[in-house]
């Protein structure tokens, strides 16, 4: 749909090929606990389930455990097709082919609702809607609620707070992780003054400039607000975008804080920019993006996570909570797939600690699932990850760009990209960036 | 592409016939057996150009006309909007920025590319391995657009270790001005006894009130620890405030920042070390009276000031950012940028063009000429451009319609945030119906204007070719 969200996932692809290779045992899950309901070994005996995703390589070898243990559990037969990047396309085409998938892992809020809104989706089952209450902090199963109708259940989850740094650099300067974002600045500064700059921002690729704006507004102006701007139910003139974007402009328009300042930052893409911070030659101390980061620094900078890259919870802003944007991958069931009832099966299966369990200990992967055991992850970081996600249970917010109409939010050279660019180029108008991201807002919306 | 304009006129010259044919005949009457014969003629003429209008209509002028109709609905293409689509066009800033760079397009690459073509086709007639010459200036040609957008994307590239032509920039820079010695540092602001404050031409200077026999230490921080020169020692404290000697300001410039944390700013901690080279001014009254270096611990002595206060001041040349060439995909150079590149690969086809049209010149006018007495600059004015002037137009029209659809190496080259900058018609359609917009109304309507941009130099270039061929 655009190119962050495909950086995104092919980052997270990365990812999962990190912390493979940390966890040198990728064995399978073979601990199948006995686990209420569920009993019955063999009773889907004979059926198959096809489950489509756009995972592939190695996130798609570990979904395969995944369902290898429902097949060991029921007796089912798994098939997983991959989509590639445009899950709607694919499924669409098979829908109107008649043959289409029982179970779909959608990406993306968006993409969530459109299946819904074409009527393609069954409602889950009472079951899978009773594990979702009783294992996953509410908000999870709201974005799966489309118009009062539980569609899609949080299988993976992605945390988009995380703030990742060179140990040898803070060590150097003699800083530590900050708790709130004025020790961020503050941190940042005596990291500037060691002679590194503090952050490294890339600008020329514009979702990370976005996701920016996000972890700044959700803790400043809380939850409920960033849930009606993201809804476009409050204009982006409103004082706490203003707000936000001051504050967020102390950072972007500091030299000292921003490697190669605002014009350097925009020539930087995303890639680079965490060379920038874990390259052969680091120019920075600091760079801000989600948990993906830790698959380019191991995969593409040879970087140990854990030793020789670190990263701290996005801080708090203001005396707000510390913020959790987040993202994931939702299970639906089709309403034309062959084996309904077996692909629903197949997601209740999906909403228990038991199947997070199996990707978790394969690695590259945060479940929402808080009745999920953390020692599952077989790696620190990744705990820790996952950990902030869990804590801030309902605190956790969707990536608002994402559920922006495209033309708004997803779009390189327009909208929210190209104006927090040029934020980034100038920070001394937030109110004028500010009554240009409203003006963009209104017209994507009214188009959509 | 350039396939296309040629390719129109017979397509066109084949249809006016078989169009005009069931005007001209008469109801066949009768059994006359020669009226029969014509009508079997036209039937048969009709049945062989049946497959090429239906292929016309089908692959082009249905499009044109579902394009025109779509231009008037809007994003969902159910609600009819009559011509809003073409107020909200010209109501847009991004789409009349493309408007204005498709004109600079228009306005300048096709001049400049029949000016470089001609000029090289004339030029290479003279020289003996101009099949050579031609072959290699005829050679990207063969590349694809995308890729030439990535090549001149890296070429343009602003880092002068990735990108040629700043590495170029920079090098001759350098040729010239020294480079300083600690780029990007800076002075320890508000701290210590004898505090730097940020002049505004980035400098740092203290406040105006040392009197010779001082001693100062003045902090700079901001100094990555691989850029200290190995040299440099340790730093040592100056023994309190006087000391230094009749009409001497002394003192100690120093990196004001401990390994690890821990340092107090503004005074020399131990394991800080001195920065050697660095320019020390004093001044008085605004001008520089004495100046100094500084040694392997960042010492440094200003003798024979005399007097009155002084202030000290680390002038901006020690600080200033190593220079980072020109900034070629910028806002400001960004068109400009992308048309070289277009240059680049359209070079080669206008000389061989042109170089053909050269080479069925009459010679003999050009014997005559000089004959007479003509230099070569008057048989270049005088006798070869007017003779080539129908190829020149064709060549020039032709790349006119060409650059008015000039899509990828802009998309390519222009990075992301300037990409509205360098933005032109055909991207901001495909902008505003695919790429994010999602609105095929808006993007028709662009599509429609396009198309009326480019009929006037289709209808002319198919006007040149008729009279060409009669």
């Amino acid at each position: 749909m655009n190119t962050g969200s495909t950086t995104r996932r092919t980052a997270t692809a990365g990812a999962a090929a990190l912390v493979l290779a940390l966890t040198a045992s990728a064995c399978g899950g073979g601990g199948d606990t006995a686990e209420g309901g569920d009993k019955g070994g063999q009773e889907l005996k004979g059926e198959t389930v096809t489950v489509a995703g756009v995972w592939t390589g190695v996130e798609q070898k570990n979904f395969q455990k995944v369902m290898d243990a429902f097949t060991e559990k029921t007796g089912a037969e798994m098939k997983f097709v991959s989509t590639g990047d445009n899950v709607s396309t694919v499924v669409g085409s098979k829908i109107q082919g008649g043959n289409a998938p029982d179970v779909v892992m959608v990406p993306q809020v968006g993409v969530l609702e459109q299946f819904a809104g074409k009527g393609w989706l069954k409602p889950l089952s009472k079951k899978a809607d009773d594990r979702a209450r009783d294992y996953f902090a509410p908000v999870w199963k709201e974005y799966g609620t489309i118009g009062e109708v539980f569609y899609g259940l949080y299988f993976k989850a992605s945390n988009k707070s995380t703030v990742w740094y060179g140990p040898e650099a803070f060590e150097q300067a003699g800083v530590t992780p900050p708790k709130d974002y004025d020790g961020m600045l503050e941190a940042g500064r005596t990291l500037s003054d060691s002679g590194v700059a503090a952050f490294s921002v890339a600008g020329e690729a514009g979702w990370p400039l976005t996701d920016w704006f996000e972890n700044v507004y959700l803790s400043q102006a809380g939850p409920e607000m960033y849930d009606r701007l993201a809804a476009h139910e409050i204009p982006w003139t409103d004082p706490s975008v203003v707000k936000a974007l001051t504050t967020l402009g102390e950072l972007f328009g500091d030299k000292e804080l921003v490697e190669g300042g605002g014009a350097g930052a925009l020539r930087t893409d995303f890639p680079e920019s965490v060379e920038k911070v874990f390259g052969d030659d680091p120019k920075a101390g600091m760079v801000y993006e989600g948990d993906f980061v830790a698959g380019l620094i191991s995969g593409q900078f040879g970087k140990k996570v854990g030793e020789e890259a670190k990263f701290f919870p996005f801080p708090a802003v203001d005396g707000g909570e510390p913020p959790v944007v987040g993202g994931g991958d939702a299970a639906v069931v089709l309403k034309d797939g062959e084996n309904t009832e077996a692909g629903m099966k197949f997601v209740e299966f999906l909403a228990t600690p038991e199947a997070a369990e199996v990707w978790a200990g394969a690695g590259g992967f945060i479940s929402p699932n808080e009745a999920l055991n953390l020692d599952a992850y077989q790696d620190e970081t990744t705990r820790q990850i996952a950990q902030s996600l869990v804590e801030a249970g309902d605190g956790v917010r969707f990536d608002m760009s994402d559920q922006a109409p495209a033309a708004f939010g997803g779009t390189q050279g327009a909208g929210e990209w190209k104006l927090l660019q040029d934020f980034l180029r100038d920070p001394s108008d937030p109110e004028g960036t500010a009554k240009k991201l409203e003006a963009a807002a209104a017209k994507a919306w009214k188009k959509s | 592409m350039s396939a296309e304009a040629p390719a129109v006129p017979p397509a066109k010259a084949g249809g006016t016939p078989g169009g005009a044919s069931p005007s001209r005949g008469a109801p066949a009457r009768g059994d006359d057996p020669r009226r029969r014969a014509a009508r079997r003629r036209r039937l048969v003429a009709a049945a062989f150009l049946l497959p090429a209008l239906l292929l016309l209509g089908a692959l082009v002028a249905y499009p044109i006309l579902f394009s025109v109709g779509r231009s008037l609905f809007d994003a969902s293409g159910t609600r009819f909007v009559g011509a809003d689509n073409y107020v909200e066009m010209f109501r847009d800033p991004t789409t009349l920025k493309a408007v204005r760079n498709t004109a600079i397009w228009v306005v300048v690459a096709p001049a400049l590319l029949t000016g470089l073509g001609l000029i090289l086709a004339v030029l290479t007639e003279k020289v003996r391995w101009a099949t050579a010459f031609k072959l290699l200036m005829f050679m990207p040609m063969a590349i694809s657009f995308l890729a030439a957008g990535i090549i001149f994307r890296i070429t343009y590239e602003q880092d002068p270790d990735r990108g040629v032509l700043n590495a170029v920039a920079v090098g001759v820079h350098d040729v010239f001005a020294d480079r300083p010695a600690y780029p990007g540092a800076r002075g320890r602001e508000d701290a210590g006894e004898t505090p730097l404050a940020r002049g505004r031409d980035g400098s740092y200077g203290t406040a105006a009130d040392l009197t010779p026999g001082r001693t100062v230490s003045l902090g700079v921080v901001g100094v990555p620890p691989k850029e200290v020169p190995s040299g440099a020692e340790p730093a040592t404290a100056p023994e309190g405030s006087s000391g230094a000697g009749d009409g001497v300001l002394a003192g100690t410039v120093y990196l004001d920042f401990t390994p690890g944390g821990g340092g107090e700013p503004g005074r020399i901690d131990p394991g800080e070390r001195g920065l050697p080279g660095m320019t020390v001014q004093a001044v008085r009254d605004g001008k520089a009276v004495g100046g100094a270096t500084t040694a392997a611990d960042g010492s440094f002595r200003i003798t024979g000031l005399d007097g009155g206060p002084y202030a000290l001041r680390l002038p901006a040349s020690n600080f200033a950012e190593p220079y980072g060439g020109i900034s070629w995909l910028g806002p400001a150079l960004v068109t400009p940028a992308i048309i070289g590149a277009y240059l680049w690969i359209w070079t080669g086809f206008s000389m061989v063009l042109i170089g053909a049209g050269l080479a069925a010149m009459p010679r003999d006018v050009l014997e005559a000429a000089r004959m007479d007495g003509a230099n070569e600059w008057q048989i270049f004015r005088r006798i070869t451009v007017p003779l080539l002037a129908p190829v020149l137009t064709v060549v020039f029209v032709t790349l006119v319609i060409n650059v008015m659809k000039v899509f990828d190496l802009v998309y390519i080259i222009a990075p992301g945030p300037v990409l509205q900058d360098a933005n032109v018609l055909a991207m901001q359609m495909w902008l505003v119906s695919f790429g994010g917009g999602n609105n095929q109304g808006l993007g028709s309507a662009i599509g429609v204007l396009l198309l009326l941009l480019v009929v006037p130099a289709m209808v002319f270039n198919i006007r040149r070719f008729r009279r060409s061929q009669s």
